[in-house]
């Protein structure tokens, strides 16, 4: 009987689910790890608003890194510019277009890898949609989570999405260059990013200039070895 | 809006739990810290519905308050936030209730 809201008359029966609303995302999620873990695959899943610099990140990465195979699942909500100039820097990339949706879930990503076949002991970037709230929310099966943001944007970014930045392994902080012509609080912003993830490694970064870059390949390179 | 996804799922694993052919009444569980936001959900509720055996369901959502435990001095708290800070100073705060996206009871008949 439902005591809570009225809804139960006699005819009427109560099934017991007690289920998470995520439940099945969250299996296909174990299933796409317990998959990638056999190949020893290092999924990473990078996260940020649109423009923070993710397509610009992997593009200098595939032509720089070189600890490990590449490979990318751009998850874009209308086009194929992202993927193409993936291509164009030498990484195999499969597109997902994810329609009106605007987070990438275990499912697309379980055909994402299908379609992709990346090699084994390879690093492979999902370049998530761009969005910080509900990416947050979805298991894609990764073993780590990036998340970028940039200087343009506010430092307060970190305290208005605390369940992205809860959810990070590594912060990326890009656009560093731009630090002269813009009004941003770098320590602000680590302050508020150790507040929504206590203990977060935050790294400063210019994909443009390549500052920081080589930090980001010694991470990288640790989680393909890891 | 993510609602639309959440919503999604829910109208997705009731459909899969439940045979019958109507469902009368879906009793969720939102936690005010899971990030979800309840008026949403019912927003996108009709919309994913129609057309289902979910179509004529009631939405009833109860929503767990945030509660923590302080990593440094060991003391509960409650949350209003994700981000808040204990007496002590300290915002390293394991979140014990305040989470939940759980579907909990179904009514059928
Ligand atoms: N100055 C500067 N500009 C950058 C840097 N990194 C990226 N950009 C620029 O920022 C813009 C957006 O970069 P993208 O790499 O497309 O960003 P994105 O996160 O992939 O964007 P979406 O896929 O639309 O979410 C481009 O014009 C880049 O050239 C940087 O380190 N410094
Ligand atoms: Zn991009
Ligand atoms: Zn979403
Ligand atoms: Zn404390």
């Amino acid at each position: 009987m439902c005591g809570t809201c009225g809804c139960a008359d006699e005819e009427s029966k109560t099934i017991v689910l007690e289920q998470q609303v995520l439940a099945k995302n969250d299996g296909l999620a174990d299933a796409n790890r317990n998959w990638l873990q056999t190949r020893g695959i290092a999924m990473i899943n990078l996260m940020s608003s649109p423009g923070s610099g993710k397509t610009s990140l992997l593009a200098r990465t595939a032509r720089e890194f070189d600890a490990a195979p590449l490979a990318a699942v751009e998850g874009d909500q209308e086009t194929g510019l992202d993927a193409a100039r993936l291509r164009d820097s030498g990484c195999p990339v499969v597109q997902i277009n994810t329609g009106t949706g605007c987070h990438l879930d275990a499912t697309m990503l379980a055909d994402g890898l299908r379609a992709l076949r990346p090699p084994h002991h390879s690093v492979l970037f999902v370049e998530n949609v761009g969005n910080l709230v509900c990416p947050a929310l979805f298991d894609l099966g990764e073993q780590a989570r990036v998340v970028l943001a940039s200087v343009t944007e506010g430092a307060d970014k970190p305290l208005k999405y605390p369940h992205m930045f809860r959810a990070a392994d590594l912060v990326l902080l890009n656009k560093i260059d731009l630090l002269p012509h813009v009004d941003f609080d770098v320590a602000g912003f680590i302050d508020a990013a150790s507040m929504a993830n206590p203990g977060v490694r935050v790294q400063r970064l210019s994909v443009t200039t390549g500052e920081g870059i080589t930090e980001w390949y010694d991470w990288l390179g640790e989680q393909a070895h890891a | 809006m993510h609602e639309l996804g959440i919503t999604q799922s829910i109208v997705d694993a009731v459909l899969d739990a439940v045979e019958e052919p109507t469902i009368k009444c879906v009793h969720l569980e939102v936690g005010r810290l899971s990030g979800v936001v309840p008026d949403a959900i019912r927003f996108c509720f009709e919309l994913v519905a129609d057309g289902t055996r979910l179509a004529s369901a009631r939405l009833d959502i109860t929503e767990p308050a945030g509660r923590g435990e302080c990593r440094s001095c060991g003391l509960e708290i409650d949350m209003e936030d994700l981000i808040t800070r204990c007496a002590c100073g300290s915002v390293d705060i394991a979140v014990l209730a305040g989470q939940e996206l759980r579907i909990k009871t179904v009514e059928v008949g």
